[in-house]
């Protein structure tokens, strides 16, 4: 079988390349910056709205940018991105041929068409219904037929994973169990089929609906269904970005997971509790028991929590195992203080996973109590907080790995190499800043999605605290910082696509530093060290801000929900 | 005859014995099997409970 396939040797890992899944992975990647640019233009004008001594667009244009940015950024940059991932853990790191290139091909063509015509919906102007399209609010038909179609592509994409996981164990490609990155990228792929059946069965009645065909849709069941969608699409996130910080810590470092075994549980309990949380949009909804609400926020969803917080551990301690075991050894954080900070492919790793845990991650918890949610429900606290997942996790995890990816994949030599190494830090304060700002706003109340938080207009005045303009003010100067970073990255990777120097096929990129060792991350196998008394220390000082985060939360409820 | 039994004896005791793959781990070999889990645990827990308590609100007059 492996004759009647293109293949060449990766001279730096040694993994064996199929010329047809490096073409996919390539097409993917290049689409998915193109959209983050995009959605990231709209992101810089909807902070710059919000900034009140700015307030930069005209409301109808603010509704429409903030829907173009949901859309482009949250669902087209991500899974574009994710398809990558899947064929990179697929058939590279499984040194397989990739199944029915064809199918992908036909996918990608599928989501690339749907991407194209929902953002055409929006710019006409007649579906700034926002990301989540709730109804009665109606988009035009091809707002949600463009959705559909870039789910069913991303789909086909799920299913040449599938594929090539079958033909690789057929074909005996690997020994044993897959690698870990590999599982991560399958937890992935598992949500992501849940999330495209969730979005089917609640955008093709709501299509039928925007046509005429189907006369009324439940808000509140549409609610619930788009939720298992909306949401569960930021845990493939979740789960992709995760298999790419193990993925890092492979290829810069040479690191093996601490335990395969603890690792692959953490990734179970993603397959069978993450989705669960987006149970959390649900807690004000009246219609449902608090039984419903507390066991799929409070108590699967922790299980979900575990294994974060366990791949929070695992992934430094695998590094700082791999440090020590070069002799870095001496204190607590010898291992940490030499990493290569300047490498960005480390550095963007490294603060995604800081920024995920300690911003996104706790703020998850907290929104996810049914009690202090109510706090900040529905506030500008929720994007803070996907920001801090999405944006300063994910999007950052996935810049760090491009930066790998292009000497490694599209065989080009990294240009900028100077703006390389400041880019990860950039967009990461930024990004870190926008959260931590938008979740003070949102627990001073100011609401999310809303055009004007001085309501000059309004008939009934309502003048939110002073802070809370500073804290949108402080937003919109950290958005700018971002969106500066992400104007950095985009510069570097399309010019070093399309005009950095082409490596021969047996030449070692010169950047960033990829050692031979890296090809632990095509196998599986744990560490042979536990000894990680630096990342224990890190992980006390997590728990110590959960849990002061969490119950100055409960002090704060009951100073504004006074019981007497 | 009992010399054919000892040599298949020791031909057995020479050869690998067939590793014993533990459960756990034969569950998160198989991709499918974490499919199915991964659809219906969410799918009954949220979406099919959820639908039910929906449906039994009842209708305003």
């Amino acid at each position: 079988m492996s004759a009647l396939f293109d293949y060449r040797t990766c001279p730096t890992t040694g993994l064996r390349v199929d010329r047809n899944a490096e073409k996919l992975i390539k097409a993917n990647a290049v689409v998915a910056v193109v959209f983050l640019a995009i959605g990231g233009l709209f992101g810089l004008l909807v902070a710059l709205t919000r900034w009140p001594a700015v307030h930069f667009l005209p409301a109808d244009w603010f509704y429409l940018a903030l829907t173009a940015h949901g859309l482009d950024v949250l669902l087209v940059w991500i899974i574009f991105f994710e398809m990558a991932v899947l064929y990179f853990a697929s058939a590279i790191l499984l040194n397989s041929r990739l199944a029915g290139p064809k199918w992908a091909w036909t996918g990608f063509g599928l989501m690339l068409v749907g991407a194209l015509i929902t953002n055409v919906a929006v710019l006409q102007g007649g579906s700034s219904v926002m990301f989540t399209s709730y109804v009665p609010m109606m988009a035009e038909p091809h707002f949600y037929l463009g959705i559909i179609l870039f789910a069913v592509g991303a789909l086909i994409g799920c299913g040449v994973f599938f594929g090539t996981l079958v033909i690789a164990k057929r074909d005996k490609t690997y020994d044993g169990s897959i690698p870990l990155v590999t599982f991560g990228a399958l937890t992935a792929a598992i949500i992501a089929v849940f999330t495209i059946a969730s979005g089917a069965i609640i955008l093709i009645p709501t299509l039928l609906w925007s046509l005429g065909l189907v006369s009324h849709i439940d808000p509140l069941i549409y609610k619930t269904i788009w939720w298992a969608m909306g949401h569960s699409s930021q845990q493939i996130n979740v789960s992709a970005h995760v298999a790419v910080w193990y993925a890092i810590a492979a290829m810069v470092f040479g690191a093996k997971p601490l335990s395969e075994k603890v690792s692959r549980t953490a990734f179970l309990m993603y397959i069978l509790f993450l989705q669960i949380a987006s149970a959390h949009h649900m807690l004000v909804e009246p219609g449902f028991s608090s039984e419903w609400k507390i066991f799929n926020t409070s108590y699967a969803m922790y299980l979900a929590v575990v294994g974060s917080m366990v791949h929070g551990m695992t992934v430094p301690g695998s590094i700082e195992a791999a440090q020590r075991s070069r002799g870095l050894t001496k204190g607590l954080f010898e291992w940490l203080r030499k990493a290569p900070w300047a490498n960005p492919a480390f550095a963007g790793m490294f603060m995604s996973l800081v920024f995920f845990g300690f911003i996104g991650g706790i703020s998850g918890v907290v929104m996810g109590t049914e009690q202090i949610n109510m706090i900040m429900h529905n506030t500008l606290y929720v994007p803070g907080h996907f920001h801090g997942t999405v944006v300063a996790g994910t999007t950052l995890a996935f810049m760090a790995i491009t930066y790998l990816l292009v000497p490694l994949i599209f065989r080009r030599e990294l240009m900028m190499k100077k703006l390389a190494t400041w880019q990860p830090y950039v967009f990461g304060i930024g990004v870190a800043g926008i959260s931590v700002f938008m979740m003070g706003a949102g627990t001073l109340g100011v609401s999310r999605r809303h055009w004007d938080m001085t309501f000059a207009d309004a008939a009934l005045p309502f003048d939110y605290p002073s802070a809370a303009f500073l804290m949108m003010g402080l937003n919109g100067i950290f958005a700018c910082m971002a969106a500066l970073g992400g104007l950095m990255f985009v510069v570097i990777v399309v010019g070093s696509v399309f005009f950095g120097k082409k490596l021969a096929e047996d030449e070692k990129p010169s950047y960033p530093e990829v050692p031979p060792d890296s090809a632990a991350v095509g196998h599986y196998g744990s560490s042979e060290s536990l000894r990680i008394p630096g990342t224990a220390f890190l992980v006390g000082i997590f728990f110590v801000a959960f849990v002061l985060y969490y119950f100055v939360n409960w002090k704060y409820l009951s100073e504004i929900w006074p019981l007497s | 005859m009992n010399e054919n039994n000892n040599m298949d004896a020791s031909a057995s005791d020479d050869s690998p014995a067939p590793e014993d793959i533990p459960l756990m781990q034969r569950v998160l070999d198989n991709p499918f099997l974490l499919l199915v889990l991964g659809i219906a645990v969410p799918a009954v827990f949220y979406i099919i409970w959820g639908i039910i308590e929906i449906t039994q609100i009842p209708i305003a007059d």
